[in-house]
């Protein structure tokens, strides 16, 4: 019988499912809840110094391939979330604090407050495809990556992974660059920057005009982008992108990630879908020999 | 259910129900049932969660003026004026029961008058306790004595019994000639009806509101406790609503902080 309970970055994980930033983990009540439904681990919301009304609507674009969204970074701001990862984590759930800030400084004393909450890591939102001045100048710079996972390393005792950005020429420098700033692991993708436009009223329809898009049409792009960071940096890559089965999530196994992330899932499968991709890797893995998830990792490289 | 990608449709006709309060009509491909919502789109404005008020091509929902984007829909709409909605989303009303009860406020009366209608087309006997500000705000009092006998409370006294509706609802609730109770509108309103329900012993569906952004269960801003009103919701038995920390109490704004409901 395969075993799925498995290490990252220092964590020991029931299983290497994540509840991905961004998705029903505003709240505690709907991290636990995603946590009791089987993920291994749960992300906050990106939260910043301060409440964050988000953009208006539309905010969502439903397609066929995917989803399209800019939310645009609510949250309730940090000093406020403390009862929302108390509330989780008095429930048992294991907990990831997702920040965000406009500098370095200000990524390190969200982070550092985040970890006081007593998160078991924090991830670093450096890559926010629509939330205006938050994100997207960050991705598109590797110097301000390595400066701020260090910053944020110097101020917390937990592990540090830094989530990258697809929206950029090249990403392994981005995940080199987070390497050397200290990073313990790197979260990869982002959701790719996107858009949509009614044929109909001839306009975009995001309020915003820009989303990120996720779902099953960014699984190749996360593959490609984990496949390319292990080629070159060693570093454990939490996979992130399309994640809908457990074949899904056993590719991204074999292009370098140690463990995964699902969001965008739960739309279409609920939110039993990390214990159904839970038991679909481990069926996959009996049927081909794998013991442990460690075995799979990078296995595509040859 | 049809296609959830957004669709623009015309609007085929636009209903003046009071000053406050227009219904939209259009034809899309849903299959909504009764106490499902779509969003809608109003261009260049916002997007809305709007409960269907009719469910049959031209489908509906009615919508009173409450913000910016409500306003701005009322004020440039008419027939032909394109709109986006993408839906049904939610869960529906149970049609079940013998003898039924449905308690509205307001434009509440928008959420549960297909269910009303369902019922009556059930052939189970439904009454409705139906409450609003004033004589003219009773949007679809018609449609609903179709189906029933209808009680009416006006707060002004100028239609039916001078007062809020939950004091109809209380005796109604408690005379025992009811199996089933079905309520929407302002939240303290159902919290009294649920709360007589569940102290009577008679099952009860609520249908909730909150803010939303997706509609589709990730944002997590229409959160009740653990649940979505979205996905899990917009309708929800008194049973569970009584365990609820957050029903009548607390909702989340618009960055997801924890404010009085």
């Amino acid at each position: 019988m395969a075993m799925l309970e498995t290490e990252f970055a220092g964590l020991r994980l029931r299983n290497p499912t994540m509840l991905a930033s961004g998705f029903l983990d505003e709240t505690g009540g709907s991290m636990l809840r995603a946590y009791r439904a089987g993920a291994g681990a749960v992300v906050t919301k990106s939260v910043g110094p301060e409440p964050r009304a988000g953009n208006l609507n539309p905010t969502i674009v439903e397609l066929d391939v995917g989803l399209l969204n800019a939310v645009g970074l609510p949250n309730p701001g940090i000093m406020e979330y403390e009862h929302e990862v108390r509330h989780a984590r008095e429930g048992g759930a294991a907990v990831i604090g997702s920040v965000y800030g406009k500098d370095a400084e200000e990524f390190a004393a969200v982070a550092s407050r985040m970890a006081s909450y007593g998160v078991l890591a924090v991830e670093l939102n450096l890559s926010c495809p629509h939330a205006k001045g938050l994100g997207t100048e960050v991705a598109q710079d590797p110097e301000a990556v390595e400066e701020i996972t260090r910053a944020v390393k110097r101020s917390v005792r937990v592990p540090v992974f830094s989530k990258l950005s697809p929206n950029v020429a090249n990403i392994a420098s981005f995940a080199e660059a987070a390497r050397r700033g200290g990073a313990d692991a790197v979260t990869a993708i982002n959701t790719v920057k996107s858009m949509a436009i009614s044929a109909d009223l001839k306009m975009p329809i995001l309020k915003n005009t820009y989303g990120g898009l996720s779902g099953p049409a960014i699984k190749p792009v996360g593959l490609r982008c984990v496949y390319e960071i292990r080629e070159s940096v060693d570093l454990p890559i939490l996979g992130v992108g399309g994640i809908e089965t457990g074949r899904d999530a056993i590719e991204y196994l074999l292009a370098g990630a140690s463990a995964v992330q699902i969001g965008t899932a739960i739309v279409r499968r609920g939110i039993d879908v990390f214990s159904q991709v839970c038991r679909e890797m481990a069926a996959w893995m009996d049927e081909n020999g794998y013991a442990k998830v460690a075995d799979l990792v990078g296995v595509a490289h040859g | 259910m049809g296609s959830r990608l957004t669709q623009v449709v015309p609007l085929e006709e636009v209903v003046i129900e009071d000053p406050k309060t227009r219904t939209y009509r259009f034809r899309a491909d849903m299959r909504p049932l009764p106490g499902q919502f779509l969003m809608l789109w109003i261009p260049r404005a916002d997007e809305v969660p709007m409960a269907y008020s009719y469910l049959e091509d031209p489908m509906g929902v009615t919508v009173r003026e409450y913000g910016d984007a409500t306003r701005a829909l009322a004020a440039t709409s008419r027939k032909g004026y394109r709109v986006g909605v993408r839906g049904p989303y939610g869960n529906a009303f149970a049609i079940e029961g013998r003898r039924a009860l449905a308690v509205a406020g307001g434009v509440g009366i928008a959420s549960v008058i297909a269910a009303i209608e369902a019922y009556a087309h059930a052939g189970i006997a439904i009454e409705t306790a139906f409450g609003a500000r004033t004589k003219s705000e009773l949007t679809f009092l018609d449609r609903a004595k179709a189906c029933g006998p209808v009680h009416v409370a006006t707060d002004d006294g100028s239609m039916g019994h001078l007062g809020y509706v939950t004091d109809l609802a209380a005796n109604l609730v408690a005379s025992g000639t009811f199996d089933m109770v079905l309520t929407c509108g302002p939240e303290v309103m159902m919290k009294k009806v649920v709360e007589a329900a569940n102290a009577a012993g008679i099952l009860v569906q609520a249908s909730l509101e909150r803010y939303m952004k997706c509609g589709i269960g990730i944002c997590d801003a229409c959160v009740l406790d653990d649940r979505l009103v979205c996905t899990d919701g917009p309708i929800f038995w008194g049973e569970e609503l009584a365990k609820s920390q957050d029903f009548g109490r607390w909702r989340r704004d618009i960055s997801g902080r924890r404010v009085k409901a």
